[in-house]
């Protein structure tokens, strides 16, 4: 218990402060370590695969294509002076909508912690990495195929888009 | 032992804050950043779920939202650097093209 609650409050508190920042090379980097407090919650779900690849895709891979670019285009802080001025959320009617959406958020969440009958794991273990790719070779072999389809198409159109030129 | 719920109120915290981040920054690296908070909310709501019902196909979905936030990524940000190239900015306001 002690431990889901330092590895909510690391992923909580950090991604609070990605969206805090205003340099998004902090953003990053913080992004990181909530990636890595949830692969800390994946290994006590019992779920060491989604744990294992949540560092090496999320943490190893898109986080270090989101680096790059931050430090390709050097990283321009964002401007703050007129932000507060002509934010189109800072009217009245957006901020009452958003205060009415968060009191709403916070009573249901505290209905479903004080719920009475908090439905504990079973003691059953089912997900061995081998049932993994047992299963995802065989009932999710079309989606997995469309899959790397859509990787390809994916790489195609970020060189596309990202070549400097002929259009 | 945290129960199934004190998972889901995680996530939907997350959620929030991925949310919030989406509609009060300006910057589009950061919005893209709020988005990626989102699809970890959503997988580890996946994950909670696969363990209660004792299930590897919540892993599974895991897997195939981890492919597709890597797709994302990468287009959204072959996209900001031609918006950069453009304009020599970051801020969503100034791309206001398509806006009648």
């Amino acid at each position: 218990m002690i431990a889901f609650y330092a590895l909510a409050a690391i992923a909580v508190v950090s991604s609070l402060l990605v969206i805090a920042q205003r340099n998004p090379i902090y953003s990053v980097l913080l992004l990181i370590a909530s990636f890595g407090a949830l692969s800390g919650l994946y290994v006590m779900l019992d779920a060491p695969f989604a744990a294992v690849i949540q560092i090496i895709v999320y943490a190893g891979a898109i986080m270090v294509l989101f680096l790059f670019v931050v430090m390709l285009l050097n990283a321009p802080h964002e401007e703050t002076e007129h932000d507060l001025r002509l934010h189109p959320l800072m009217r009245a009617g957006p901020m009452g909508f958003g205060v009415v959406l968060a009191v709403v958020l916070v009573v249901e969440l505290g209905l479903a912690l004080g719920a009475g009958r908090a439905s504990a794991f079973s003691a059953a273990s089912t997900s061995s990495v081998r049932d993994i790719g047992r299963t995802l070779f065989t009932d999710y072999a079309f989606a997995f195929e469309v899959t790397s389809v859509l990787i390809l198409v994916a790489m195609v159109g970020a060189v596309v888009l990202a070549r400097r030129g002929s259009r | 032992m945290p129960s199934l719920n004190h998972y889901l109120v995680l996530s939907a915290i997350l959620f929030s804050i991925g949310t919030a981040g989406v509609f009060i920054r300006r910057n589009l690296i950061t919005i893209l950043l709020s988005i990626e908070i989102m699809l970890n909310a959503v997988n580890l709501t996946f994950v909670a779920f696969g363990r209660a019902l004792g299930s590897a196909d919540g892993q599974i979905i895991v897997f195939f939202v981890m492919t597709v936030a890597a797709a994302e990524a990468a287009v959204g940000l072959a996209i900001v650097i031609g918006l950069f190239r453009h304009r020599e900015s970051l801020n969503p306001d100034m791309f206001t093209s398509l806006k009648w």
